[in-house]
Parts: structure tokens; C-alpha cells; sequence
């Protein structure tokens, strides 16, 4: 793997922003080659969003021909609910950009055959020829999109139940009731994920150190679901100072050294 | 119809926030929803230059403007009004209640119809729902500027009165009367039971005679503080009814300024804002002078004189209507309250809308209201103005 490290929030989002810049730039995508890019939601990619749109706004970046794949949606909340990964998605990045709306894919938590919704989502990933680029995140329990803890590490997209540590994660987006949380939520799978020809994993802030320690400094284990990157030939995690609280020193002088 | 975004600050909801604004088909269009349902992109993109889109400025009282006279029975009224509604295009008023002072029945018979309703457009402002007829059934000893001759009572035969005086009612949207005069209660009701808003004004009376107005039905106040009897901290009068407990609950009783720094003193139009901002409704109460300049001009059965933004009865001292346009209204308010940018615009639009029970598709930028809005610079002037999505006026400097 890469691990690279900033010193702070806004120069980690800075970097994953531009490595994803440069790697669509250097693609060269076009009428019939589009770069397929998956997305994650949350308060960790943010930063990485607004510097994407200002490299936008800056006319140095098009996502004309690029076709993005989010991670998950929420089961039975109502597609405009302010909290929805749709509405996040909107809100954050496709309102302020140039995609064209038939290329944006996102799970539809409402759909009335869930399954069949998300057998629909793998096969247009295949049908996109795969995606390049893989953007995500980590829970602090580890987990990658919603693969809880205990989730099979070759898993596809599927429905998934949230586990009470991302529940209670998210209460503070639902004032802090946790009767208002959805408890469940389509979500791709780990193997999914892997089957991307390379995948970065933004990881901030003291909260996610120890998750972060589970993901790289111990084994595979599908207790930890972003530990299975271990296996796959192109991973960065990217990463400020805060994050990497509980590595061994070791590590982290070695990375930074590297970068 | 086409998707057509602008950049970037609009007045969406409550609050000034930097968003775009979509319209389709004339009406405002949520994009999210375009965008997930339609998978649809803009067909067209005008960027405002981070300007700041307001709805459109409604005005509920204007006596006419630029000459024109409503309250004159002209051969051709349509064409008044309609020099009018173009010529207030400029103050980005986008729809208007042309309003008639008191008269007698002829005039009325005479121009009422030839003033429909009439939606706005290229050719100038709408005619928002309907006349507003201020008078003839007012105080004697509050008239203002309307002619004593052509003052009268409904005590006699009530709401028969009304309609043998006005005519047919179907163009009429707001009624000011006094509401001391007898019977005005049964008026009162009659007039709310066919959809007409009714406004105490010009009038003697006191709180409970206000309130007992307010609950039969009434829920405009004409030119608050101008033509009333002044505020006594025994009894406060019509003023009284901003903070008054016995009026329906529910119900917000909504009052018309005219924040010309003329027609109210600054002090006085901070207190009625503090005491209730909600129902504050800017207000032009324009004569035939606006937009004219100094001089000599005619209103209704009189003459009055013009000197800067003043207007008085020809040889008084009687104002008789003021000839600030509508924005002008919206920046002195500004100043003079040290509100904020959403409350002096919300006065101007949601306000009035509110009052006419409109609020659905006017006075606001909600996803489903009709695209009536202005381009406002920093300082709150006009720009542009557009009615149904439509460009319609646009300020010399910022034509190409």
C-alpha cells in the first residue's frame, strides 16, 4: 500500500483531490472512454469535494466523461430527506459540476425489489467496464461503505443492517435522535470495492486512529473490513497527522520517508 | 419550457443563500429533482454576478404613477394601467394592486371594468388579483387628501351600499374602510365572504372598534400611523392592534408602511416594526407624480404639488401620497430599522403575497412559485427584473 500523510484536514483533502484530478487529466477520457470513478459520502471527503469543485470552477477539471458509482444509500429514507446520500451527493458535489445526471449512479434505498436494485448496480459497473478509481472512507469500527464488522470480505452489493457504532455514528445528522437513524442500507460489497483497478481511503481525525491501526498494522480480518485492501495491488490511504495517533512510529517514519 | 439556471445567490425560503435558481414553464424548479428524476442539465445558464435574485416587489397600494391617474375616468383606463405596470418594471415591482381613492359611483362604474386582472409579463407588471379601493367609506374628519364631497356611509343599507356604490365587485381585491361607521360589521363580513381583503384606514377608531373589525374578517391596516388616530397608551387605537390579544388565533393582522422618510418618522416605523415584524407590508401608496418630477399634477378630484419626494395637496400641507418607488422604499426600510437584507425584502413581497393569500406562488422563491424576481446589486438596487422566468426590464448599464 501508500500511506500518505499530511499534516492536517484541509492538506490531506487537498492531496486526495488532486491525485483524483490528475488521474482523470492523465486518463484522457472522452466520447467513448469514460472514467468511472466510485464515491463515498460522509463528513471525511468534504474537503476532497470542494477542492474537486474548485478545480472545476477553475476550468481544469470537466466530469463530462466520467461516470461516478457511490457507495451506499439508505433503506426507506425518502430520496429528497435532507439526509440522504442522494441529497449529499447533490448538495456537495453534483449541483456544483459538470456530470451529466444519466452518468451519476447511486443505490435506490426506495426501490421495491432491493436485491434486484443492487444486482442492477454491479452490472452496471460491469457495463462501465469497471471502475478505476475507488474513493472511500472508513467507519471507526473499521468498516468500508457499510460492510459492518463480520461482513465477508469477498461480499457484493447487497442490504445490509447497520451495526448500533455507525447508528450511533450518524445520530448527529438526525439531531441526535437515534429512533430518527436508519437502520439499514444497500451498500457495495467488500469484494466490490477490491475488484477496482486502484482504491484510495481518506482517513482523518483522531476518532478513526484506532481503525485505521486494525486496518494496516494487523491482519486481514473481516472484524475490520478495510483490512481486505491489504490484498488488493493499488491501495492509498491518505491521512492527517491526527489518524495516525495509534500507529507504531515505525510506520509512520517509514511513510513519510517513502513519500 | 427550458431549465434555465443563474448564478449564484438567491433568496430561496427564509434566507439569503448562494444557490442557483431554476426555472421552467415560468415557475421555479427544484434542480435536485431534475437532476435524479428528469436526469436533466440546464438548456440555458445567465450568470448574475453574484447578485442577489428576490422575488418580485408586490405593491398593494398605488394610486397610479408617470401621469396616470386610476382614480380618473379616462376613455381608456386599460391604457393607463398598463404604462404603469411597465413603467414600475424598473423598481422591480412585478405585480401591483392598482388602487382607486375615493370617488363618486360613476368613476367607479366607469373604471373598474376596464381594470382585469391581468397576469404580469414583457409588457409591464401584473395586476395582482385586483383593484384596491381606499375609500369612499372612510372618516370624515381622517379623509387625508380624498375629497370630502365624495365621502359616504353604509349605514343605511349596508353591503347594498357598497355594491350601488362600486358596481360589480369582481375586480376589486382590497377594500379600506372606517370601521366606526355603522354596520360596518355586516360590510365587513360580506366583503371577506367574496375573497376581498379588508383594510381599516382613515378612521377614527378606537382598539376594541379595530379589534371587533379584525374579527369580522378584516386583516389589512392602511398606511399605519397616516390617517388614524394617533397611538395613547390608553387606548392605542388601530395602532394597537399590532400587539393585540383578541384577535382570532391564528391570525396576523398585516399593515401597510409607507417608508418613504416622509410618510413615517423612523422611529415610529422601528416601533411598529419591533413590536410585529411579521405583518409589516411595504407600501408605495404612489400618486400620479411618481416617476414625473417636480410640479404641478392631478389626483383624483385634485391638485397636487410635487418637490423632491414630497407631495401635498396644491396650497396645504396635507401629504397626499408619496412618490418614492417601491425599491426605494426597500432600502430606506433597510436603513432605517437596520434589519436584515431577508427581512426589508420579505416586507416588499412574501408580505403582501401573505396578505392576498397568494404566498403560494408569489412573494417567494419556493420550488413552485411563479419566477417573478429581481437582480439586486449589493446596495438593493435593481438590475433586472423578470416575470414567469422571462427577462423584462434591465438597467442601462447592464444591458450588453
Amino acid at each position: 500500500m501508500r500511506l500518505v500523510i499530511l499534516d492536517n484536514y484541509d492538506l490531506a483533502s487537498e492531496w486526495a483531490a488532486k491525485y483524483i484530478c490528475n488521474r482523470i487529466i492523465q486518463f484522457k477520457p472522452g466520447q467513448d472512454r469514460y472514467f468511472t470513478l466510485g464515491l463515498p459520502t460522509g463528513s471525511t471527503p468534504l474537503g476532497c469535494y470542494k477542492k474537486l469543485i474548485e478545480y472545476h470552477k477553475n476550468g481544469d477539471l470537466s466530469f463530462k466523461y466520467v461516470k461516478t458509482f457511490n457507495m451506499d444509500e439508505y433503506v426507506g429514507l425518502p430520496r429528497n430527506h435532507p439526509e440522504s446520500y442522494h441529497s449529499y451527493m447533490w448538495n456537495n458535489f453534483f449541483k456544483h459540476i459538470d456530470i451529466d445526471p444519466n452518468n451519476a449512479h447511486i443505490l435506490d434505498g426506495n426501490a421495491a425489489d432491493l436485491q434486484a436494485e443492487c444486482d442492477a448496480f454491479e452490472k452496471k459497473i460491469k457495463d462501465a467496464g469497471g471502475i478505476d478509481l475507488f474513493v472511500g472512507g472508513i467507519g471507526p469500527d473499521g468498516h468500508i461503505a457499510f460492510n459492518e464488522p463480520g461482513s465477508s470480505l469477498v461480499s457484493r452489493t447487497r442490504l445490509k443492517t447497520l451495526a448500533m457504532d455507525t447508528i450511533l455514528a450518524n445520530a448527529k445528522y438526525f439531531d441526535g435522535d437515534l429512533s430518527k437513524v436508519p437502520t439499514m442500507a444497500l451498500t457495495v460489497g467488500v469484494g466490490t470495492v477490491m475488484d477496482a483497478r486502484e482504491v484510495m481511503i481518506l482517513i482523518t481525525g483522531a476518532h478513526k486512529a484506532f481503525a485505521l491501526y486494525k486496518a494496516i498494522e494487523e491482519g486481514v480480518s473481516h472484524m475490520w473490513t478495510v483490512s481486505a485492501f491489504q490484498q488488493h495491488p493499488r491501495t492509498i490511504f491518505v491521512c492527517d497527522e491526527d489518524a495516525t495517533l495509534e500507529l507504531r512510529v515505525k510506520t509512520v517514519k517509514y511513510f513519510k520517508e517513502v513519500k | 419550457p427550458r431549465p434555465t439556471p443563474r448564478q449564484p445567490a438567491a433568496g430561496l425560503g427564509r434566507s439569503v443563500r448562494r444557490e442557483d435558481l431554476w426555472v421552467r414553464g415560468g415557475r421555479v424548479v427544484d434542480p435536485e429533482k431534475l437532476f435524479f428524476d428528469e436526469r436533466r442539465v440546464a438548456d440555458e445558464q445567465r450568470d448574475c454576478g453574484g447578485r442577489i435574485l428576490a422575488p418580485g416587489f408586490i405593491d398593494v397600494q398605488i394610486n397610479g404613477g408617470f401621469g396616470v391617474d386610476f382614480s380618473k375616468a379616462t376613455e381608456d383606463v386599460g391604457s393607463g394601467v398598463a404604462l404603469v405596470a411597465r413603467r414600475l418594471l424598473s423598481h422591480g415591482v412585478t405585480s401591483f394592486c392598482p388602487t382607486l381613492i375615493t370617488s363618486p359611483p360613476e368613476i367607479y362604474h366607469k373604471v373598474l371594468p376596464q381594470i382585469p386582472v391581468k397576469s404580469g409579463g414583457p409588457h409591464g407588471a401584473g395586476v395582482l388579483a385586483g383593484v384596491h379601493l381606499e375609500g369612499p367609506f372612510i372618516s370624515r374628519e381622517k379623509r387625508g387628501a380624498h375629497p370630502e364631497a365624495h365621502l359616504r356611509s353604509f349605514e343605511a343599507n349596508a353591503f347594498h351600499d357598497v355594491l350601488a356604490t362600486y358596481g360589480p365587485l369582481d375586480n376589486v381585491r382590497i377594500v379600506t374602510l372606517a370601521p366606526e361607521l355603522g354596520r360596518s360589521h355586516e360590510v365587513i363580513q360580506a366583503l371577506t365572504a367574496r375573497g376581498i381583503c379588508v383594510s381599516v384606514g382613515h378612521s377614527v377608531a378606537d382598539l376594541q372598534a379595530a379589534e371587533q373589525a379584525v374579527r369580522s374578517g378584516a386583516s389589512f391596516i392602511t398606511h399605519l400611523f397616516n390617517a388614524m388616530l394617533p397611538f395613547h397608551h390608553r387606548d392605542p387605537g388601530i395602532v394597537g392592534l399590532l400587539t393585540s390579544d383578541q384577535l382570532p388565533p391564528g391570525r396576523c393582522i398585516f399593515y401597510g408602511m409607507i417608508a418613504d422618510g416622509i410618510h413615517t418618522n423612523a422611529a415610529a416605523l422601528r416601533i411598529a416594526h419591533r413590536a410585529h415584524p411579521q405583518g409589516l407590508v411595504l407600501v408605495t401608496d404612489a400618486v400620479p407624480a411618481l416617476g414625473l418630477g417636480n410640479g404641478r399634477h392631478t389626483l383624483g378630484q385634485q391638485e397636487v404639488e410635487v418637490d423632491g419626494l414630497m407631495a401635498h395637496v396644491a396650497g396645504t400641507k396635507t401629504l397626499c401620497g408619496s412618490i418614492a418607488p417601491m425599491d426605494v422604499c426597500v432600502r430606506y426600510f433597510l436603513q432605517a430599522t437596520g434589519c436584515s437584507v431577508e427581512t426589508a425584502l420579505e416586507a416588499a413581497s412574501l408580505h403582501p403575497a401573505q396578505l392576498l393569500g397568494l404566498d403560494k406562488h408569489k412573494g417567494s422563491l419556493e420550488f413552485g412559485a411563479d419566477a417573478d424576481f429581481v437582480v439586486l446589486d449589493e446596495a438593493l438596487c435593481v438590475q433586472a427584473t423578470y416575470i414567469s422566468g422571462e427577462l423584462v426590464w434591465q438597467a442601462e448599464d447592464a444591458r450588453p
